[in-house]
């Protein structure tokens, strides 16, 4: 399974969201209408299922001050290469 | 335990920094305007004040943990059990552990014991932001009262 598809298993399972719209571009906020509360059980899944801690202040600090836009962390094909990166970088 | 003001936690029995578990004690009270609302002539602690109570155990585990540089706020509560009815007078024991330290949340497992039987336990899920200062010297002062060990970053 891609991480794309185990995100967005874990989004439909914790926001109550039909697994069959959750697209690679689906943008979590805009598309999906998931909020900040929300976000954190979807973070504490994600933290669990690949042993990783998701830098969700840091992401939210770069997007809150412009400096990053928030499709960047928050469009889910981007936020599973993320997921990877993060994954690749215990590995390492 | 003072139940109207949700000052529910009387002292820490107990505190381990390198497991991230913190046991505390606290006593219902004989009377409370609480009781007489649930219910008239059958007191009884709410559940939702043992869970304010495992969460303000939890929360005093993650402010140990950060050094009073975050406070943590209830986010979230799963799994909640209520296994028997506590009322006036009881002794409880309350351990709080840590399940997860994440980015800007933290989420903790903790029960309430009476008589070293368990009574209640939930997992729960704590937003954490900057303390302000002035909140920072009433929580230090708190938990000096509660025998706290806190070491302030």
């Amino acid at each position: 399974m891609s991480t794309f598809d185990t995100v967005a298993d874990i989004i439909a399972e914790t926001c109550d969201i039909p697994r069959d719209s959750i697209k690679p571009e689906s943008h979590a906020i805009d598309d999906l209408g998931i909020d900040s509360l929300a976000f954190l059980d979807i973070a504490f899944a994600i933290d669990k299922k690949f042993g990783i801690k998701l830098p969700l202040e840091e992401w939210t600090q770069e997007v809150n001050e412009g400096k990053v836009k928030a499709e960047e962390y928050f469009k889910l094909s981007n936020l599973a290469a993320k997921i990877d990166q993060l994954v690749a970088a215990k590995a390492a | 335990m003072r139940l109207e003001y949700f000052d529910m936690i009387d002292s820490v029995a107990g505190f381990d920094r390198p497991g991230a578990r913190l046991m505390a004690h606290a006593r219902t009270p004989k009377e409370s305007p609480v009781f007489e609302g649930h219910f008239p002539g059958h007191p009884l602690v709410p559940g939702v004040l043992l869970t304010e109570t495992m969460a303000q155990a939890s929360g005093y585990l993650i402010l140990a943990l950060n050094g009073l540089a975050r406070m943590p706020f209830l986010a979230g509560v799963e799994k909640a059990k209520f296994r028997a009815f506590v009322g006036p007078e009881t002794d409880l024991v309350i351990d709080a552990a840590l399940l997860h330290d994440g980015s800007g949340y933290s989420v903790t497992k903790a029960s309430i014991a009476v008589a070293g039987k368990r009574i209640c336990d939930a997992e729960l899920m704590f937003r954490e932001m900057p303390l302000p200062d002035d909140l920072r010297g009433l929580m230090k002062a708190r938990a000096g009262q509660i025998g706290l060990p806190v070491e302030v970053k």
